[in-house]
């Protein structure tokens, strides 16, 4: 009997030990990253200086003479990403109070599964959207468009978000008590109302925090831009110009055969190193937020 | 006394018709997602028109489109997923029930929380940079289907575990309870216990973890998927391309028939993630339905 | 004295999909007197009460059958909006709802919405202190509303449906998430505002029913078991199941 116990609880321990050793992966995933990230871009910082990374405004690490000023693909990655968002921060608002407020229970059980179909094309998709069908449309009504612009992926990158504005909206609206609600009904509110000065404003944390979310998604989206926005890194608010994301450019970079150590291949490193501090950051707040307002009902 | 009719103009009608234009306004946003929706699947559609056949899914890739297909490709994406699924899978699941059923609540277990919740937000190109760095380089497995697979399998592990840990949170405490009561131990309690009903929660999570897999194009770009494949890769250890490589391959050409078949390639795409999506959906909605019995 | 009807309940009928809530309710709310609606929980009473105002239209699966007269005419009838009722008709519900907005903010919405056309800031204040809230909060109007204790975000809602002026104030239990001293405020606010309005009072205390009522509406199952003057009705029950609700036999 004792013995059987004992082995019963060496298996109880050897278990909860495994089990403990598959989340701390969880750990090591951000540490490797953090690790493989900077390692490189030390040495990259061995020959470009800090002071040219974050204030030059020319990027030409494949030609010469190089150039190692960011500013251009951060430009061009808020470029495309402010487009995204003046599409999908309204729209995906307003889908969220559609749903949250007003949508009866059968229209809601026709909509949602469309948003998550949406949700679920792969990015390579939109980004033949963009290209082959947005991309034309834009050129036939502005014909100095370039082939590859900010404009076709800004919109279609918008599109991609609207379902994850949308839902992360709609749980924080749904998380306002209904008694808020019942409240304003009670003096005569209409729904809209209803919708704009109570439900909204009480929910604000948490369409924020979608906002910030989305925003983070689309910095780090590549795909898209590297299909539709081109490879130009170019300080530029022309919407109708091609430029280069960030994320592009690391594409670009891994297609071709920049050599393991050349200041090419560390050069992706450099800025991959920035766009996961600014999305780590962004996430940080959004979920920070995220929890605040999950606490206050 | 204030008299109230002397004292407020509600304008009631004025307020309701605004409400009407607003509803139509916020009904539109959501209009506007099913007609993009259907914009793109018609596109698609009429631009892969006669390109997709039998000979297309059984031909290896050529310079001329007519003789293209995309058979290493959907080996590559299965083989893919498959070593994916297995490295992700276990791991996924063996934290969420550490996190759940084990862990204390520290100031650890939350960082350990916030920090699994920031790693789903992590952009995947910067996956394909750990891969190359820590898989291919690092660890020497080279440009391989091994690396393509593991970097793959922690880019969904977070959305493994997140998805794992609320099926497992919506088992009921006192099943647990009766288990213990019956003198189970705390690992049999969790194994006939929690696992068998938290099991179509953690399926649906899993299988929407490997439809987004299936659709990844950046994370294996670094890992170096994107090659003229003529072989089908036969071993962990063998180059590889999957299907959205093959399709940004196609699309990147400036020539139409290109874009044709890579529009074909995107419907053998689209056709692979519906089923999984219907497969989830329909999981889910007896996951729901037994929920509520309870 | 004349007694001058201002809603009346005609043959109502409610029901949530096939259960049968009220059932045939036929009642008179009298003017510039507290009538109380009590009887146990699940009675029907709350849903009578949001008849009265149509925020029954809210309760999803609800169907009305039957006529709600208010000053004479049918609120239930097609070219009635509801809001234009509640806008009229004030009600304040069983938990303290206040906006997360500041005091002044709360007592300001229905004037706002509603196209207040005099001094806001006076009508603010004139509310408060018919509510008996102005002396506390007078120095923080533009703090927080959940800055302030269950009892005064009570009285807060009941300033925020006064600002309106409306001729009747509903309240669905305003008491029950209060404790003994704030329910003794409101209800003493209670008889205080009867001068100025009818007020109609949902309650499932029956000393709370005695304390404030002029009349009483006794609702069981669904149906109205009796209805009259509180005092008469808790020294003279007519009906036997107001007897036995009265002293404590159930509910």
């Amino acid at each position: 009997m004792v013995d059987s116990a004992g082995k019963g609880f060496r298996r109880e321990k050897g278990v909860e030990i495994l089990l403990a050793l598959a989340a701390s992966v969880s750990v090591l995933v951000t540490i490797g990253i953090v690790v493989s990230l900077f390692s490189e871009t030390a040495g990259f910082f061995k020959e470009v200086s800090v002071k040219e990374f974050f204030t030059g405004t020319k990027w030409t690490p494949l030609f010469s003479p190089a150039h190692y000023g960011i500013a251009p693909l951060v430009a061009g990655t808020m470029l495309v990403t402010v487009i995204a968002m003046i599409v999908a921060a309204p729209l995906g608002l307003a889908s969220a109070i559609y749903l949250s407020e007003y949508a009866p229970d059968g229209v809601r059980r026709l909509i949602k599964p469309v948003l998550e179909i949406l949700a679920g094309i792969p990015t390579i998709v939109y980004g033949y959207f963009a290209l082959t069908f947005v991309t034309p449309i834009i050129r036939a009504v502005f014909p100095q468009t370039n082939v590859f612009n900010a404009l076709s992926a800004g919109i279609v990158m918008g599109i991609m978000l609207i379902p994850m504005i949308s839902s992360l909206s709609e749980d924080a609206m749904t998380a306002v008590p209904n008694s808020l609600r019942e409240a304003a009904y009670a003096l005569g509110a209409t729904k809209l109302e209803v919708s704009y000065k109570v439900v909204i404003p009480a929910a604000v944390s948490g369409i924020v925090a979608s906002f910030i979310l989305a925003f983070s998604r689309a910095i780090g989206e590549t795909m898209i831009v590297t299909l539709a926005a081109g490879s130009t890194p170019k300080l530029t608010f022309n919407p109708l110009d091609s430029i280069q994301t960030m994320t592009a450019f690391i594409v670009q970079v891994m297609l071709g055969d920049a050599p393991f150590g050349s200041i090419e291949y560390k050069s992706v490193y450099a800025v991959a190193s920035v766009l996961f501090v600014v999305t780590l950051s962004l996430n940080l707040i959004g979920t920070w937020i995220v929890r605040r307002y999950k606490e206050v009902y | 006394m204030i008299r109230q009719d002397e004292m407020f103009s509600p304008g009631l009608q004025n307020r309701q018709r605004r409400n009407r234009i607003f509803k139509w306004i916020f009904l539109s946003a959501n209009l506007l997602g099913l007609v993009v929706l259907a914009a793109l699947l018609v596109k698609v559609m009429r631009d892969s028109w006669g390109w997709l056949d039998l000979q297309f899914i059984s031909s290896f890739p050529s310079r001329f489109p007519e003789k293209a297909g995309i058979l290493p490709a959907l080996y590559g994406t299965v083989y893919l997923m498959i070593i994916t699924a297995v490295f992700a899978i276990p791991l996924g699941i063996g934290a969420a029930v550490f996190l759940e059923e084990y862990a204390k609540k520290s100031k650890f277990l939350s960082i350990i929380q916030v920090n699994i919740y920031n790693l789903a937000g992590i952009p995947s190109i910067v996956y394909g940079i750990l891969g190359l760095t820590v898989f291919v380089r690092w660890m020497m497995l080279g440009r391989s289907l091994l690396a393509g697979g593991l970097t793959m399998g922690l880019l969904i592990l977070p959305v493994i575990i997140v998805t794992a840990q609320e099926a497992i949170r919506a088992v009921p405490q006192s099943w647990r309870h009766a288990s213990y009561a019956l003198g189970a131990s705390k690992w049999q309690t969790i194994r006939y216990v929690v696992l068998p009903s938290a099991l179509p929660g953690i399926l649906t999570g899993i299988i929407l973890a490997l439809s987004r897999a299936i659709g990844e194009t950046a994370p294996l770009i670094p890992i170096g998927a994107l090659t003229f494949i003529r072989v089908i890769p036969g071993s962990l250890f063998d180059s590889f391309t999957v299907l959205p490589i093959q399709i940004y391959n196609w699309t990147s050409r400036p020539q139409d028939d290109f874009r044709a078949i890579a529009a074909a390639g995107i419907v053998v795409l689209l056709v692979v993630l519906l089923g999984m999506n219907s497969i989830a959906i329909l999981l889910r909605n007896k996951y729901q339905g037994r929920i509520k019995e309870v | 004295m004349t007694l001058e009807s201002i809603i009346s309940v005609r043959n109502l009928h409610v029901s949530y999909r096939d259960r049968k809530v009220l059932k045939g309710i036929n009642l008179d709310i009298y003017k510039n007197r507290i009538t109380a609606i009590m009887g146990p929980s699940g009675c029907g009473k709350s849903t009578l009460l949001r008849c009265m105002n149509r925020m029954i239209d809210l309760s999803e699966g609800a169907r009305v059958g039957g006529k709600v007269l208010y000053r004479g005419e049918n609120i239930y009838s097609p070219k009635i909006d509801p809001a234009q009722i509640r806008f009229r008709i004030g009600m304040v519900f069983q938990k303290p709802n206040p906006f997360p907005k500041s005091i002044f903010e709360n007592v300001a919405f229905g004037p706002r919405i509603n196209g207040y056309k005099g001094d806001l800031s006076a009508l603010v204040e004139q509310s408060l202190q018919r509510a008996g809230l102005w002396d506390e909060v007078k120095d923080r109007l533009h703090e927080n509303a959940y800055m302030l204790s269950g009892g005064q975000q009570q009285r807060l809602c009941i300033a925020r449906a006064l600002a309106l002026e409306p001729e009747v104030l509903l309240l669905d239990e305003p008491c029950s998430a209060l404790d003994p001293i704030s329910t003794m405020h409101v209800e003493e606010l209670i008889r205080q505002l009867k001068e100025r309005l009818t007020i109609v009072i949902v309650t499932h205390n029956i000393q709370q029913a005695a304390r404030v009522a002029d009349y009483t509406a006794f609702l069981l199952q669904g149906e109205l078991v009796e209805f009259g003057e509180t005092s008469r009705m808790f020294t003279v029950p007519k009906d036997k199941r107001t007897e036995d609700f009265i002293t404590g036999r159930f509910g």
